[in-house]
């Protein structure tokens, strides 16, 4: 028995869900987040202290966590591509020790700074072709190389502390139109990768690669490419901060930046980075640097001791990625 | 499970209905599905049958309808409950756990016990061993289900599904991957099952196999049950037609366009174990189809002319010069453009805007300098959907806020703003509703009209047969047959598809 | 008995063969590496990690990550230190019960904020492993739980001729064996970790299940700090379990297990905790410096990384051809 009924067509939905108004996407984001923390920070620490609304005192504190603010920086660039590095702060031991020891080895400052920056950079390159050439996960082989690289600086300098010449000493109190050189760094670099984040086709084509890999492959966007640029930019600049931390402390011992990997991936949180990648920006980690700075130098005139510092940093870390996990989940429909 | 008169069927469906957010999939579906029968149910894509038999497994809640088993009504609310009720769905694609060993697949989430309770291998191993027996297969029950192939995998969830004594078996495309001989085994399994008095459930696209097979089938089309019938009863023509709701030759129509020289040429390509010696040009103005079974190895062809995961012998040539493409984005300056199988996966940025999707292939165009120029950005973009009439509230939403037929008119602006030479599309209408399908035929008309060679990969026959001036098939890696416009039918098309012993092997 | 027959006993016999070479290599340049009293110490450096490891198996089998560990070991080792200084009546083997029951609680904080919140356990574990480290130093003020407060009777697990801690060690790996392969829900664990999207499909409770084996790691990461009082004889907020969480994922990965979850046996987690223990305590004997242990678990996890990759390619590859053959 034939049972033929004419076929109506369905209801056909809406051929796109309307989209949210212009003011809640640029209001409504991360970032915001951030800003709103660090007003806050703001007012609680200038309560806490009179100190904090002395412009001079905000900017020589930062000072502390200027270099770990700058590979931050990049940091948030990689997450955003969809991988991560946790190595960076071995990294910058490890460069600092080699150019301490050159220095020591040789007396010439040139050769010192090639050696230190160099090896960031080989160092950069090994993760790259580690996560990218072979092909293996990013987070568990940073932890190894991580591991290696403070370990080596460990054989290197073993417990002892290598001095740094008077002339190099002190950089985070040379300054320049007023204003420290590392937070000067730390602006011209912020603006300098927000630019290029924000502005150029290879800032788009790391959203692209972290959003969804395989799509930009087959759009042609050359991603292994993009990705190993990144882990060596990253070597670089880790370079770069250890030897400006070195500048800072005097002398390089082989435990430089230890721990410093927490407070990278916190300020990349903080300032929205999502840990699946696709979204983040400079903007962000810029804010989240500052915030970072007042509560860790909030937390230090509370006379609070490191331990409980540590202990409020790995919480906060939790606390914000449940916060930007949140926020993007419920924009997405 | 409730006792029941002889007649009552084993699953009554009234009314039984299916919206995701606003779109109705499935609408005021009635069916009765009999003890002891293979029925199939057939349709295009997202005529509605996937759907309602994830209904009937428990994957998807009905929005409004009714399901009675034996005659008592009943909330199918969770594959679990699902199973319980004695209803299985073996999904195309087998889920399992694949470093774990095939008995312990048999075994996971059936047996009741305490959360310490002993594991009893010896036990297990036996009864998987008895169950591989009962269904014929030689199967090594120790060994991780990773080392199993698709067919492997297929047999163990019917042995799953026989273990928990199911009274229902859904099998969803099953043949798809299957080697001729594996096809048979498979049937002879059905048939003894149904001679059992189980009910097996069977989503095909392929008739041949369904009139092998089935006793009666259901027809649905555009989410409506069109049809229910003893197999016996409908031509092909009779079931093509209730399928497709017009006889095939109005539904589209072809333009004629003249064909120019050779722009792609590939010869004696191979990848070992995916596709051998694959040899065909395709010229200017020409849509060349390719047909074949899911698996026949097309995407694989298409990817690695794109460069995604290149052949490892044989040549490409565009535009008469040899190349050797290893990478997309070389693909992509040779003229070459590739639209992906599956958007969500190789295709679209889901969070980022339809303009950023856009213009994701074209970086030199709208960054002369390296710095994005916005403007020229918006104008590519607005430029796109105008000619596409792609339907979007803003250029800025995120593309997964797009319906599935405007993402893919998306995905396709960006590959003709690349201005290509060559254009592959793989099954570029799939999960489209017959709107926006007619739409997209258009296009593709009016592309190869402008002197772009077409590579069209398609598994829906009315399609190849509609747009091509010729259509390649191939059927387990290999090409198995070039035939010209005027010879094309469906049914020279699925036996070249078929793998060959499946011919005679097919009929019961 | 765990699936991947041949491939995997492969890797367990070859992580003993490369314990016997490496023995070899040593004996013949320090013949005093091969002796019983040798045997010994490399048996006293391993209960430790060996612990640790069996809990974090059982979460990277799992598909997750435990960075915690060693800031676990480390808090619940001072509580039972400062337990036994101010309540100095309370009999010592108590201070078993504060340690695994301080080392479940903070591995269940961990399992709920994966599982509630859904954050990947790397970030989550990174996160706490500052958070109990810094934990640590509030709760005992900075300071060190000395030699004098912890109980000679549980110092002396460690001395004698077959350590206490050493049998502990043995029968915690022994207990993980039967949990892993012979019980239902640690079958469960290696389902969850081999699918984890088909695991709700068949049933099984992902939640409950990720909280377990957090809970189990943390556990025994707790377990793992009284033994270290025991071992050392005192407890220090800053020494007491760092860098422990490189060590046993090193030992583990060395071990065979995959960090992509649903592979991984026992035998093969304790031979990598030999082979490090080996390696560890031939360190001295060739004069290398103990500050080079870092750089080596280091290169140690990469190298077995990579081992595990290049096992997993041969695999693939040798099942695409059997299929193309076929």
């Amino acid at each position: 028995m034939t049972d033929q009924t004419s076929a109506t067509p369905v209801v056909t939905a809406l051929d796109a869900a309307t989209p949210r108004p212009r003011w809640q996407v640029i209001l409504i984001r991360p970032e915001t987040m951030t800003l709103i923390l660090l007003v806050l920070a703001f007012v609680v620490s200038s309560l806490l202290s009179p100190y904090f609304l002395d412009i001079n005192y905000i900017l020589q504190s930062f000072t502390l966590t200027a270099e770990f603010s700058i590979v931050a920086l990049v940091m948030t660039m990689i997450i955003i591509a969809g991988e991560i590095d946790l190595s960076p702060a071995a990294n910058m031991a490890l460069s600092a020790c080699l150019f301490a020891w050159t220095f020591q080895a040789t007396g010439s400052m040139p050769l010192a700074l090639v050696v230190g920056i160099g090896a960031g950079v080989l160092m950069g390159v090994f993760n790259g072709l580690l996560v990218i050439g072979l092909q293996l996960p990013s987070i568990i082989v940073t932890i190894g190389t991580l591991t290696l690289y403070r370990g080596i600086a460990q054989i290197i300098a073993g417990d002892e502390s290598i001095r740094l010449p008077e002339y190099f000493i002190g950089f985070n109190t040379w300054l320049i139109a007023g204003i420290p050189a590392p937070d000067l760094l730390f602006v011209v670099l912020s603006i300098g990768l927000g630019l290029v984040l924000g502005t150029t086709i290879y800032g788009r084509q790391i959203y692209q690669t972290g959003t969804n890999e395989i799509a930009a492959q087959h759009a042609g966007i050359r991603t292994r490419r993009l990705k190993m640029g990144l882990f060596i930019t990253m070597g670089f600049v880790s370079a770069i901060a250890g030897i400006i931390t070195a500048s800072r402390l005097g002398s390089v011992r082989y435990d430089l930046g230890l721990g410093g990997e927490l407070q990278m991936v916190l300020m990349a949180m903080l300032g929205g980075t999502y840990i699946f990648g696709g979204r983040g920006s400079i903007l962000g980690t810029f804010l989240a640097a500052w915030l970072l700075s007042v509560i860790s130098t909030g937390m230090t005139t509370a006379n609070l001791l490191p331990a409980t510092q540590l202990c409020v940093l790995g919480v906060l870390l939790i606390i914000s990625i449940i916060a930007t996990n949140f926020i993007y989940s419920r924009t997405q429909r | 499970m409730p006792a029941a008169a002889a007649d009552t069927p084993l699953i009554s469906a009234r009314g039984i209905s299916k919206s995701f957010a606003a779109i109705e999939v499935l609408r005021d579906v009635d069916l009765d599905l009999r003890r002891g029968e293979i029925h199939a149910l057939l349709g295009e894509n997202g005529a509605g049958k996937s759907t309602f038999a994830k209904i009937l497994a428990g994957v998807h809640r009905p929005t409004r309808g009714t399901l009675s088993l034996n005659g008592e009504q009943v909330d199918i609310n969770s594959p679990i409950t699902a199973q319980k009720l004695g209803i299985t769905l073996i999904h195309q694609e087998p889920i399992s756990f694949p470093d774990l060993s095939v008995a312990e697949n048999l075994v996971l989430g059936r047996t009741r016990g305490a959360a310490l309770g002993r594991v009893r291998w010896a036990e297990m191993t036996r009864e998987a061993r008895q169950l591989m027996d009962l269904l014929g297969v030689r199967i090594d029950v120790t060994k991780p289900m990773r080392g199993l192939s698709i067919a492997d995998q297929q047999m163990v969830e019917i042995a799953r599904a026989l273990a928990s004594d199911s009274r229902l078996i859904i099998m969803d495309e099953p043949t798809a991957p299957l080697t001729p001989k594996e096809v048979e085994t498979l049937f002879g399994i059905a048939r003894r099952l149904r001679d059992e008095g189980r009910t097996i459930v069977f989503i095909s696209h392929r008739l041949e196999e369904v009139r092998a097979l089935c006793d009666r089938v259901t027809i649905f089309r555009d989410g409506n049950k069109v049809a229910t019938e003893e197999i016996g009863n409908l031509t092909d023509g009779d079931i093509i037609r209730l399928m497709i709701g017009r006889p095939l030759r109005e539904y589209m129509k072809k333009q004629g366009t003249s064909i120019g020289e050779v722009a792609l040429m590939v010869d004696g390509l191979t990848l070992p174990g995916v596709f051998h010696d694959i040899s065909f040009e395709v010229r200017k103005g020409e849509i060349v189809g390719l047909g074949g079974l899911v698996g026949a190895g097309r995407t694989d062809v298409a990817r690695a002319i794109f460069g995604v995961v290149p052949a490892t012998s044989g040549t490409v040539t565009i535009d008469g010069k040899a190349v050797s493409i290893t990478d997309p984005s070389q693909a992509i300056d040779l003229g070459l453009a590739f639209v992906p199988e599956d958007r969500a996966i190789a295709g679209i940025f889901r969070t980022l805007s339809v303009e950023e999707n856009i213009t994701a292939a074209v970086p030199r165009r709208i960054a002369p300098g390296r710095i994005i120029r916005r403007a020229i950005e918006k104008a590519l973009a607005q430029e796109s959907v105008r000619k596409l009439r792609i339907r979007l509230a803003s250029l800025r939403q995120p593309i997964g806020e797009l319906s599935g037929g405007n993402q893919q008119k998306a995905i396709l602006a960006r590959w003709l703003l690349t201005d290509p030479s060559v254009l592959i599309l793989d099954e570029p209408t799939r999960g489209i509703d017959i709107g926006v399908k007619a739409e997209f035929y258009d296009m593709i008309g009016e592309l190869a009209a402008g002197g772009r060679a077409i590579l069209l990969i398609s598994s829906e026959l009315p399609e190849l047969l509609a747009l091509c001036d010729r259509v390649l098939v191939m059927s387990e890696g290999r090409l198995t047959a070039n035939i010209a416009r005027a010879d094309a039918t469906q049914e020279s098309i699925m036996s070249a598809a078929v793998p060959r012993s499946a011919r005679q092997a097919v009929a019961a | 008995m765990s699936a991947l027959g041949n491939l995997f006993l492969r890797r367990e016999a070859g992580i003993l063969v490369m314990i016997v070479l490496f023995s070899i290599a040593v004996g013949i340049a320090r013949p005093q590496f091969l002796t019983i009293n040798e045997f010994r110490i490399v048996l006293l450096l391993i209960p430790l990690i060996l612990i640790g490891a069996m809990g974090e198996m059982l979460v990277i089998v799992a598909r997750h990550v435990d960075l915690s560990i060693g800031s676990t070991q480390a808090l619940a080792a001072i509580i039972t230190g400062m337990m036994f200084k101010f309540l100095p009546g309370v009999p010592w083997p108590v201070g078993f019960i504060v340690a695994i029951g301080v080392g479940a609680g903070l591995g269940f904080a961990n399992g709920v904020l994966t599982t509630l919140f859904r954050l990947p356990s790397i970030i989550v574990t990174l996160g706490t492993l500052n958070l109990y480290r810094g934990l640590t130093f509030i709760v005992s003020n900075a300071r060190q739980v000395d030699r004098q407060y912890i109980p000679s009777d549980l110092k002396a697990m460690s001395t004698g001729a077959v350590p206490w801690i050493i049998v502990i060690a043995i029968a915690i790996a022994i207990l993980t064996y039967w949990f892993a392969d012979h019980t239902r829900v640690g079958r469960q664990v290696y389902a969850l970790g081999s699918n984890p999207v088909a695991a709700p499909l068949r049933g099984i409770r992902v939640n409950a299940v990720t909280l377990m084996v957090f809970s189990i790691s943390g556990a025994l990461a707790g377990l793992s700090g009284i033994m270290y009082a025991s071992r050392w004889g005192f407890v220090n907020p800053s020494n007491t379990g760092s860098g422990f969480e490189f060590q046993v994922i090193a030992a583990v990965v060395i071990g065979g297990v995959s960090i992509n979850g649903g592979v991984g046996s026992v035998l093969g987690v304790v031979f990598g905790v030999l082979l490090l223990g080996c390696v560890s305590a031939a360190l001295p004997l060739l004069g290398i410096p103990g500050t080079a242990q870092s750089a080596i678990y280091g290169a140690v996890i990469i190298i077995a990384l990579l081992i595990d990759r290049s096992v997993r390619q041969r695999g693939i590859r040798a099942l695409a051809m059997q299929r193309a053959r076929a």
